[in-house]
């Protein structure tokens, strides 16, 4: 097990360094770097204004020595200028020279600066997670027991009506992206022209102080900036549901399929015959098998919930993590991209790590062997 | 003029429509329920030995939810037949159903002549069994064939899809047309966009660019991953470590991380996707080329010259595919040289094609480890060893016995799989990478309706439901075409 445990995590630093790279390359190419430097400094930059910027920055030597020096294991550029100021990566030209560390990168703990957020890059990518941990969360705690129930209950009778119901609702809501559920959920359930809004208040039932709903103009808000600090139901349903809902289909239909192939299993033929009640096969006997593989594959949607994390937070307006990482690839912030993707690089390793570990873990069957 | 509701002059059956519906879904809930109670019906034990028992409270509400059901389908069947002979005097619906009226015609041509020969279709035929399965592929083909006929033969259009009309801005659905001319459609039949344009045209115009890209990216898609994942599955060792480290690599990677990375202005400049598309998409030829040699290498003269056709149409059609304007990559620093403008027949302009080959690219791991997967588990078999000691060659032996037995998972996973190349495309355009912002693909349109969300739903709201209908349909598909091939 624990030689287990080593190999995968060698394969899965191996497989980080490789990503960073990627996209460290990638967000360094010229026109990028040329994009920045015209940010930076003026629209108007010649060409050559534009590399002497962006060579006296230390961003025209080759890409490995420039991801050695943000990854903190080669020393940092150091410029001198004609008029003798020093400038370098790692510190301003009036630090004192004491003070100026050769290396800072990941591994000193330096992420660099956001020239899109004006701020340490640290500083922004904990509130920003910080926000998305409450959001997925609450989606985690919607969609794994719904998916799980759901699942259970179609598969314990195989083909029966509740299976086939049950079935078509997971198809459906695995064809359903977020950004189609999204749109639909706040044109019937979040616009005071159409949907269930309007009638609510026709009805009595809102719009003023006394009446059920409250006296919002709509059942539930279409924005979700609110619930970054102050969360509520009808402010922070919608987002959380949408993302729940795709994730939840596949989930669903996976258990199923588990628990169907549980329930011909011949151990649970013998407590039918022995006269076990339906209710407590199913709870005390076919459950627990039938929850080893979601678990895998419940770690393995994690990935997938980034994606739907990053469409939510931008349709409802949730400025979170996916927020950050649509922020800076469209203000070309090379560091805090850099930052963003390693987090969800690492997100997407460490939950196919603890998804391979969990399964060995649980299954008795592999385990013991 | 007034403008349209959505029935029109058949709004008398609206009432009982709800009320079939309403009547349909609560028969469905209390089948549910009464299944959680075991049944109390009465057995006969028949003079011959037969054992009879009666259906009992179950029974009745099956019944009476079939019944339900099929007066639901006729009822929406009504709606679509008045419509089509009344067209807009059937309000929006009908009006829609009467632009619809070749893709009606077709759809009704393909499915008589389907169900006539379906005995001798196939694994297709076999689809005509399965209820979940027709009803899957009669929304992917309403999609295809409107496709083909609105996006290339301009058949179902209404409007055109770029030009602005005046005083239409965010106009509700059925809003007539101010000021139309003669011959001119006198209505927006799903009224008009933050730019006053037609959203109904431009969701049919859309449906093509969606219909052809999908169907194609994964096509390449799976001819990357037959081609890795075979050799990968059937060799093992030291090409599999390889292959597989590169493909869980790109897995690890966030879909929508690759594509802010890939798809941008910048990385367009730099030429990347256009040495992706060299890459990516050469990957037919050989397939088809080790495919067709691997067969007919005992006999030359039939391979030489099949060989000479097939690839040389696909290195036409290869060249033509990577180069546009007779460059491969053109870019301040690098400029190499490709087929001749004149000779290039396929237009694929830079935009669509990285939005092409990122979906590509992504796609393309998972198909890998399908086949893979597939491959290691069909290389044990019997008839495997069989042809190894005939003494087959291992391309022979990968794509003509193994490939042709992991037919039945890949073809499901095909379907699947252009379902979920049609959310990619939609998420791309929702982030408005790639195609341009007036292009009317649905995840364009979607993003453009997503500003003015809740005062104006409609300009969104018709491109989401129609994406929700075509994944959904091919999603049925799939799981139709899985129930089918599993039964024999």
């Amino acid at each position: 097990m624990g030689l287990f445990i080593l190999r995968r995590l060698g394969v899965m630093l191996l497989t980080a360094l490789c990503l960073t790279f990627i996209v460290f390359w990638l967000t360094n190419l010229y026109p990028n770097l040329e994009k920045l430097a015209k940010n930076q400094g003026n629209f108007r930059m010649s060409d050559e204004a534009v590399a002497s910027y962006l060579g006296d920055r230390g961003y025209l030597r080759s890409t490995p020595v420039k991801f050695g020096e943000w990854l903190g294991v080669v020393p940092g550029w150091v410029n001198e200028a004609e008029d003798g100021t020093i400038t370098g990566r790692c510190f301003t030209s009036d630090t004192p020279e004491a003070d100026r560390p050769t290396r800072c990168g990941v591994l000193q703990g330096d992420w660099g600066y956001s020239t899109f957020a004006k701020d340490e890059v640290n500083a922004i990518l904990v509130t920003r997670l910080a926000k998305t941990g409450k959001l997925m969360l609450c989606v985690l705690l919607l969609m794994v027991p719904a998916a799980l129930i759901v699942g259970v209950l179609a598969g314990m009778r195989e083909g029966s009506k509740l299976d086939r119901s049950l079935s078509t609702f997971s198809i459906a809501t695995t064809a359903t992206p977020e950004y189609v559920s999204g749109v639909i959920f706040i044109a019937l359930l979040a616009s005071s022209k159409f949907g269930i809004s309007p009638l609510l208040i026709e009805w009595g039932l809102m719009g003023t102080d006394d009446s059920l709903f409250g006296k919002g103009k709509t059942l539930f808000f279409g924005s979700a900036t609110k619930a970054m600090d102050d969360a509520n139901f009808w402010n922070f349903f919608l987002p959380v549901l949408t993302i729940s809902l795709y994730g939840m289909g596949y989930i669903a239909r996976m258990t199923r399929a588990s628990m169907t192939e549980v329930m011909t299993a011949q151990y649970i033929r013998t407590a039918r015959l022995k006269g076990v009640k339906f209710s407590d096969i199913v709870l005390k006997h076919a459950l627990r098998n039938a929850l080893i593989a979601p678990f895998t594959v419940i770690m393995l949607q994690i990935p997938w919930l980034l994606n739907g994390v990053v469409i939510v937070e931008t349709l409802f307006n949730y400025k979170g993590f996916g927020w950050l990482l649509v922020q800076a690839a469209g203000n070309n912030d090379i560091e805090l991209l850099l930052a963003v993707s390693v987090v969800s690089v690492a997100v997407v390793l460490l939950t196919q790590l603890i998804s391979d570990i969990g399964y060995v873990y649980l299954n008795p069957r592999i385990r013991i062997s | 003029m007034e403008p349209l509701t959505w029935t029109g002059s058949l709004v008398g059956l609206n009432f009982f429509f709800q009320v079939a519906v309403a009547v349909l879904l609560m028969a469905i809930v209390l089948q549910i329920v009464v299944s959680f109670i075991p049944s109390a019906g009465s057995r006969a034990m028949g003079a011959d030995g037969t054992l009879a028992a009666n259906a009992g409270f179950a029974g009745l509400i099956s019944q009476v939810s079939l019944w339900l059901f099929y007066a639901v389908i006729a009822l929406i069947l009504l709606y679509l037949i008045a419509g089509v002979f009344m067209g807009t005097g059937a309000g929006i619906i009908g009006g829609m159903t009467r632009q619809f009226l070749p893709v009606w015609i077709a759809l009704i041509v393909t499915f008589a002549l389907s169900i006539t020969y379906k005995r001798k279709l196939g694994l297709y035929g076999k689809l005509f069994d399965s209820t979940v399965g027709m009803i899957g592929f009669a929304l992917v083909m309403f999609w295809v064939f409107t496709g083909i006929m609105g996006g290339v033969f301009d058949m179902i259009v209404t409007h055109d899809s770029l030009s602005q009309a005046s005083g239409m801005k965010n106009k509700l659905p059925g809003t007539p047309l101010r000021g139309a001319e003669d011959g001119e459609y006198a209505w927006y039949l799903l009224g008009g966009d933050n730019l006053a344009r037609d959203v109904f045209s431009r969701l049919v115009k859309g449906s093509w660019i969606v219909v052809l890209i999908a169907p194609l990216a994964t096509l390449f898609a799976f001819m990357v991953g037959i081609t890795l994942g075979l050799p990968a599955g059937y060799y093992a060792g030291r090409l599999d470590t390889i292959l597989s480290f590169v493909a869980n690599l790109i897995l690890a990677f966030p879909v929508i991380l690759l594509f802010f990375l890939l798809v941008t202005p910048e990385i367009v400049l730099t030429g990347i996707p256009n040495y992706m598309a060299a890459v990516l998409f050469i990957f037919p030829l050989i397939f088809f080329g080790v495919l067709l040699n691997s067969r007919y290498y005992t006999q030359p003269s039939v391979r030489t010259p099949l060989l000479i056709v097939v690839l040389g149409g696909l290195a036409w059609a290869y060249l033509a595919l990577i180069s546009s304007d007779g460059t491969i990559v053109e870019n301040p620093t690098t400029t190499i040289p490709g087929l001749p403008a004149v000779l290039d027949w396929i237009p694929m302009p830079a935009e669509y094609l990285v939005v092409f080959v990122s979906v590509v690219f992504v796609n393309s791991p998972t198909v890998f480890r399908i086949v893979r997967g597939l491959a290691l588990d069909i290389k044990t078999r019997d008839y495997v060893a069989a042809a190894q000691t005939r003494g087959e060659g291992p391309w022979y032996i990968m794509l003509w016995e193994i490939l042709p037995n992991a037919r039945g998972p890949l073809i499901v996973d095909f379907c699947l799989r252009i379902g979920y190349t049609t959310i990619l495309l939609g998420t791309l355009g929702f982030f408005g990478l790639g195609l341009e912002s007036e292009s009317p693909d649905w995840g364009t349109t979607i993003n453009a309706g997503r500003r003015l969300l809740s005062l104006y739903p409609h300009a969104a709201l018709a491109p989401a439901i129609s994406l929700l209908s075509l994944v959904l349909g091919l999603n049925l598909l799939a799981d139709g075409l899985r129930e089918e091939s599993l039964r024999d």
